[in-house]
């Protein structure tokens, strides 16, 4: 399958599009000739190559989990380590990428949304690297359950905006962050942290993000001699499973997984499930799958993972499943929990809950599957972060 | 001709503006929606923009916020209101126009709602996240079943994009005052006539302000300006504040009357050069 998607205004198939209000209209579209022009740019893409190598660490190891193989007695498992990189996570990618654009817009102030804090930290990152100001809007919930991130952010400079309404996550940071940009629209950029948003942000971030899935290629190539049989990412707005996939999408050979969060149960209202349970709206800019009542209205999402506590997800994934190029599961806490255990057990390795996801599904998958298959999961994150969640769950008796 | 359209010509003849009011239907509840219509209407209100409430407001401020989750905990829903426009228009013939964001729309589904819409006496409908590029997927019901696609002009919009958003425009065209969300800056008079003289080169439609007008002599100021001014959150705030009191009513009628008499002061002063 070749890329033809998405056209001019952003759909994928269906999905995606610039569903904005007016005010945010002409940011959108000056938005979307800088980056067409930056991504064209040879020292654009340069310096961002530079600050992914120098500064973020890259490349990420392409590491063969044997101990974690063995145990589960059926494809050879490779981790790619986006934890290793600066910051802890994979955002990075994406931050540098568009504080890089901010900066040859002459925009000296960014604003982001975070839910578990990660996107966050590496905004307030890029910001300080570039001498940007920099605002994080953040759920009261999310800055509860992520403290650490909060001092994190806080240490860089970043001023964290608290944000109570709805359920005070993820969803409702973004709203916020939204409002915020429609008043500041004319010198603010604003550092969407997934592959969501109105046209360009899903296609920018999975373009600053695929250096993820460039590199698995060339270290599996280089390691095995030739592609892997599956890819798995966890999927909460989806940029991490995007950077893995995308440059894969043409080889048809290799199948690709996205694992949603069940949370507490599909038959319950407490997931963040949105193609797997959701059906088709517009929140946030563009039309994808969204967990939603009856009448229209947003539902709130749940999951343990706060990076994965989103209602909508990324067009491009809601496209993937649609044409059947990329299949989505789901997999409750209590299956994240017991991944995150045995990764951290069996690997030394310690994964953020939201990766830990991807690995629950390998733990179900790989068994079944024979000892010549390769498998590459995205390790998204590291879990230091939510070492205080596992704990108070164990006291809790659960 | 649609109700609209007739009573911009009809203002427009007497040298009056037009006084466009917003209000969150389902704050407190339905029932006095339905009663808070007509009380408007009676007070000299021009066009009521009848908003349906969404989850995920991102275009307003706090006070349409607050009043959209109020009246979504109340069982508002767009079949609901549809039903209560249906009544109103038994003893009631102010334009109505429908005011939300596209999700519970596209929810109902835009062919049945479309179809509904014009059926209950809606005269038109204003979508805050459907801009031009994307309108089509409604617009191609709504516009056959007579419902004027009202478009929203920003500050931040240059020229060219204006003239193009313009070509498709119906009904009036909603001109924000302020680089923001509603009900959060007030506008500067002398901005604003400065940014509607250039609308009036690339339309003949009506133009109405909005956004952060809130007292009688913001309006008046506004008003000379313009061919409407659009009173928003400061009526949801007063509806809220008297919510549940009896003199909830007659409270919203008499600052609708306050504000009707301040644009019409307005517009005698300005020596009647309306357009």
């Amino acid at each position: 399958m070749t890329r033809t998607q998405p056209d001019s205004r952003g759909h994928f198939g269906i999905f995606g599009g610039r569903y904005a209000a007016e005010t945010l209209m002409p940011a959108l579209l000056e938005l979307e000739a800088a980056y067409r022009a930056a991504s064209r740019d040879a020292a654009f893409r340069k310096e961002f190559a530079f600050h992914l190598r120098e500064y973020a660490g890259r490349e990420t190891p392409l590491y063969e989990a044997r101990r974690l193989t063995e145990t589960l007695g059926g494809a050879k498992i490779y981790l790619k380590r986006e934890d290793m990189n600066h910051t802890g996570s994979h955002k990075i990618n994406n931050t540098l990428g568009q504080c890089l654009l901010a900066r040859r817009m002459g925009k000296k102030k960014v604003i982001a949304e975070t839910g578990a804090g990660q996107h966050g930290v590496a905004t307030a990152t890029a910001a300080a690297l570039f001498g940007m100001e920099c605002r994080i809007f953040m759920g009261e919930e999310d800055i509860r359950r992520q403290a650490h991130n909060v001092h994190r952010m806080r240490i860089l400079g970043a001023e964290i905006v608290p944000v109570a309404a709805g359920t005070a996550t993820l969803k409702d940071a973004m709203n916020e962050a939204m409002r915020y940009w429609v008043a500041a629209v004319r010198d603010t950029f604003y550092v969407i942290g997934t592959v969501a948003g109105p046209h360009p942000y899903p296609v920018m971030v999975r373009d600053f993000q695929s250096v993820i899935g460039r590199e698995a290629k060339r270290q599996i190539l280089k390691r095995e001699g030739r592609l892997p049989d599956g890819l798995v990412a966890c999927v909460g707005g989806g940029s991490n499973a995007l950077g893995l996939f995308s440059p894969f999408i043409g080889d048809a050979g290799v199948a690709m997984t996205g694992v949603e969060a069940a949370g507490k149960g599909l038959a319950t209202d407490l997931h963040s499930a949105s193609i797997t349970a959701g059906r088709v709206g517009v929140l946030h800019g563009n039309k994808t799958y969204l967990l939603q009542d009856p009448e229209g209205q947003v539902r709130d999402a749940y999951a343990i993972a706060a990076g994965l506590d989103y209602p909508g997800v990324g067009p491009e994934h809601a496209w993937l499943n649609d044409t059947g190029r990329a299949r989505y599961v789901a997999v409750t806490d209590a299956e994240a929990v017991e991944a995150f255990i045995a990764l951290s057990r069996l690997e030394g390795i310690i994964p953020a809950l939201e990766s830990a996801h991807a690995v629950a599904h390998v733990l179900k998958a790989a068994p079944a599957m024979a000892k010549d298959r390769i498998l590459i999961v995205n390790l998204s994150g590291r879990g230091d972060k939510d070492a205080e969640t596992i704990a108070a769950r164990k006291e809790g008796g659960e | 001709m649609g109700r609209i359209e007739a009573r911009f010509a009809a203002l427009k003849k007497e040298g009056r503006r037009a006084f466009v009011a917003y209000l969150t239907a389902g704050d407190p509840d339905l029932e006095t929606t339905a009663r808070l219509i007509p009380a408007l209407e009676a007070a000299g209100v021009d066009v009521v923009e009848v908003g349906i409430p969404f989850s995920d407001p991102t275009a307003d401020g706090p006070v349409i916020q607050a009043a959209s989750q109020r009246a979504l905990k109340n069982g508002a829903t767009p079949a609901k209101i549809l039903a209560m426009v249906t009544a109103l228009r038994m003893k009631c013939s102010v334009p109505i126009v429908l005011f939300g964001y596209f999700n519970p729309i596209l929810s109902y589904g835009p062919e049945r709602f479309a179809a509904d819409a014009a059926a209950a006496g809606a005269d038109g409908l204003l979508v805050v996240d459907l801009p031009p590029e994307e309108a089509a997927e409604l617009r191609r019901y709504t516009d056959p079943a007579g419902l004027a696609f009202i478009t929203l002009v920003a500050p931040t919009t240059d020229p060219s994009r204006a003239r193009k958003i313009l070509r498709g425009a119906a009904g009036f065209v909603y001109y924000i005052s302020v680089t923001g969300v509603t009900g959060t800056a007030v506008p500067k008079p002398e901005n604003i006539r400065a940014d509607v003289e250039r609308l009036r080169g690339l339309t003949r439609l009506p133009i109405a302000v909005g956004f952060g007008i809130s007292t009688p002599e913001q309006a008046a100021a506004i008003a000379p300006a313009a061919d409407g001014v659009v009173i928003g959150s400061a009526l949801v705030r007063l509806i809220a504040e008297k919510s549940g009191g009896a003199d909830l009513i007659p409270a919203a009628a008499a600052y609708a009357a306050a504000i009707r008499r301040a644009i019409d002061t307005a517009g005698e002063k300005s020596g009647g050069n309306a357009v």
